[in-house]
């Protein structure tokens, strides 16, 4: 067990092109950290720099109080769990999760308690004589956990590690990666590019756009206070609409709507609004502030995501399936829901009015369309 | 689903009779006596010769020197094919190991180099090779008979496209493990490589059992004779007044087709497993 550091770590290739750059994470001893973004974004690079496998160009990797930048990966104490499981097809299940061991020269007896052990954990008893091609993916990731956990490593890399899976599967792993993670407390890193599978399992998320981080904080920070436009569009489902305004003192002009914002933001002019669809609200007619006419709707059974536009600008809204569609809708939205990006440079732009829960939906008014 | 009919059975019989019968004339008149099978030719019915001619030919020392016999020769072709084979094997996995694993300068030149050898046969250098082994004076030994025929450029091509289509992260798995690279080669690699290696043995070792200039350059020794060279030897006394032995002659080669046909049939279980599995 040990934290690990990650300072102004940078991969640049030889052809010059740069996968990761200087990118810091200070993760604590038993935290749960997940890397996400879209593929390309240079997370697992990252993730290989840290198990060894790829050289780091700049920067320094510690474990516990070890720089590993020159260390080989069996010497790191760390472990990893890869997306094709990575299992050697042709030793069974207990030979695999023992061959770590054996290679660093555990007694026998000590062998055959840890593999009991990550066997009766992971539900891999029955299964321990066969070969992994005998296996459902399931087991067999789960054979690819037990082979991390007999090394009781001071740290547990994963690779995309639910990815081959089907999503029922996924859901399931995903429950038992977290109380295994709770259970033998170790620090953990853990890359994928499904935001739902990041919310879920993270104690902190690292959102990561073409090698630098745009954003670190608990999932549910990251969900609410997004700090860039790519983090806004990345976390949550559906993906937070963003829509271009204009600012006009504390008066936002979106399409053809004026909304009164009852505080100034500290920037004027064109600005880019977030808006996330579970925050938008229907209403039949005018009543709401932003006219919305409706494209198309997807029903999701627990609750449906009605597709239109506003003036020209495309918005999702998730509503709940109970409430009748109305012929002609308009939106409303809490002014407090409303986060502001800088147009040109994506930032977030913080303002006194967010976050103060509006209790009811305040007076807005209705700009005539 | 396609129904079996009669025509493919007769089709089959057909492909069967060709490959078969002239295994079956040549065993049935090797249990003839020479004399017989000169007068009346080849036979297909039992001549009643069969221990008399088989165990002259494996038991009866004969040659210019008078010592070699034909287990002798047996057992000197099983040394070439068997050390050939295994020769082959484990230089081109070594050399494939090397070409695929470490990247060093000038490797892919290497291989190319490697693999345009491909394209000469053994007789281009046989010359030269004996030159070099003359002045070693490696003639007349088993290791002058072997090692010159080791270098596979064959061998090293299939195992690099095969150490090729093993995933990286078995590597990366293995070396998160703490297996080095010897390790990893004989704890993972050569395992999965079995039914590779399988396949090249079939090949190589009857390729190496039915080498039949190579050895006759080579060797002057009788001891060192090699089956394939005993049955011309056989036919050589044709030169006198005497009946050459077809008999032992037919004998010596139906003993010849054995250990192949053995070594096929034993490795082909694996070699067809290897195909049918799917995941490596």
């Amino acid at each position: 067990m040990a934290s690990i550091g990650i300072k102004d770590v940078s991969k640049i290739y030889n052809g010059g092109v740069t996968a990761v750059s200087s990118v810091s994470i200070d993760i604590a001893d038993g935290e749960f950290i997940v890397l996400v973004g879209p593929s390309g974004c240079g997370k697992s690079t990252l993730l290989r720099m840290v198990a060894g496998l790829e050289a780091i160009s700049e920067g320094s990797v510690t474990i516990g109080d070890r720089v590993v930048n020159e260390v080989d990966p069996a010497d790191r104490d760390i472990a990893m769990v890869f997306q094709n499981y990575a299992l050697y097809p042709h030793m069974s299940v207990y030979e695999n999760l023992a061959y770590g061991l054996k290679n660093r020269r555990t007694p026998k007896a000590e062998i055959d308690a840890r593999v009991a052990e990550a066997a009766r954990m992971l539900e891999l008893q029955p299964y321990l004589e066969r070969k992994p091609r005998a296996l459902s993916g399931g087991q067999r990731q789960r054979v690819a956990m037990g082979r991390a956990i007999v090394r009781k490593p001071s740290a547990f890399l994963f690779d995309e590690p639910l990815s081959n899976l089907d999503a029922k599967l996924r859901v399931s792993m995903r429950g038992e990666i977290k109380r295994l993670q709770r259970r033998v407390g170790t620090t953990s890193i853990y890359v994928t590019h499904d935001q739902l599978e990041a919310m879920t399992l993270a104690d902190r998320l690292v959102v990561l756009s073409g090698g630098k981080i745009e954003q670190i904080g608990r999932p549910l920070d990251v969900y609410h206070r997004p700090a860039t436009t790519f983090v806004a569009s990345f976390i949550g489902s559906p993906a937070m609409n963003l829509v271009t305004g204009e600012l006009h003192g504390s008066k936002l002009a979106l399409g053809p709507a004026l909304i009164d914002l009852g505080a100034t933001v500290p920037t004027q002019g064109a600005v880019t609004v977030g808006l996330r669809a579970e925050d938008l609200h229907i209403h039949d007619g005018t009543k709401g502030d932003l006219p919305f006419r409706i494209d198309y709707v997807e029903e999701l059974g627990s609750q449906r995501l009605v597709h239109g536009v506003v003036g020209d600008q495309p918005l999702v809204a998730a509503i709940p399936s109970e409430i009748p569609l109305p012929e002609t809708a308009s939106l409303s939205i809490a002014t407090a829901k409303l986060h502001f990006f800088d147009s040109k440079s994506g930032q977030r732009i913080d303002w006194v009015g967010e976050g103060a829960i509006a209790a009811s939906i305040p007076a807005m008014e209705v700009a005539a369309s | 689903m396609y129904r079996t009919r009669l025509l493919d059975h007769v089709i089959l019989l057909i492909g069967v009779f060709i490959m078969v019968a002239p295994v079956v004339v040549a065993f049935m008149t090797s249990t003839h006596e020479a004399a017989d099978i000169h007068r009346n030719g080849l036979s297909l019915t039992w001549g009643g010769y069969f221990t008399e001619t088989y165990n002259t030919v494996l038991t009866r020392k004969g040659g210019f020197t008078g010592e070699i016999t034909g287990a002798r020769m047996i057992w000197n072709s099983l040394i070439l094919g068997i050390g050939f084979a295994a020769g082959k094997i484990i230089l081109s996995m070594l050399a494939a190991y090397a070409i695929v694993y470490f990247r060093f300068k000038l490797g892919t030149l290497f291989f190319w180099m490697i693999f345009t050898t491909l394209l000469l046969p053994l007789e281009v250098r046989i010359l030269p090779s004996y030159e070099v082994m003359n002045k070693l004076s490696l003639t007349n030994t088993y290791t002058g008979l072997i090692v010159p025929l080791l270098a596979s450029a064959t061998g090293t091509f299939y195992f690099r496209q095969f150490f090729k289509s093993v995933p990286e992260e078995l590597l990366e798995a293995a070396r998160i493990d703490g297996a080095g690279p010897f390790k990893f080669f004989i704890d993972i690699l050569v395992p999965l490589s079995r039914t590779m290696i399988a396949a090249i043995f079939i090949i190589m070792f009857v390729y190496g059992w039915n080498q039949y200039l190579w050895p006759t350059l080579m060797t002057t020794d009788e001891r060192f004779f090699t089956l394939v060279r005993g049955i011309k030897q056989i036919l050589l006394v044709w030169v006198g007044s005497n009946i050459p032995d077809y008999n032992e002659a037919f004998a010596l080669a139906i003993l010849a087709m054995l250990p192949p046909v053995m070594i096929v049939m034993i490795f082909q279980r694996w070699f067809i497993k290897g195909l049918t599995e799917s995941d490596k």
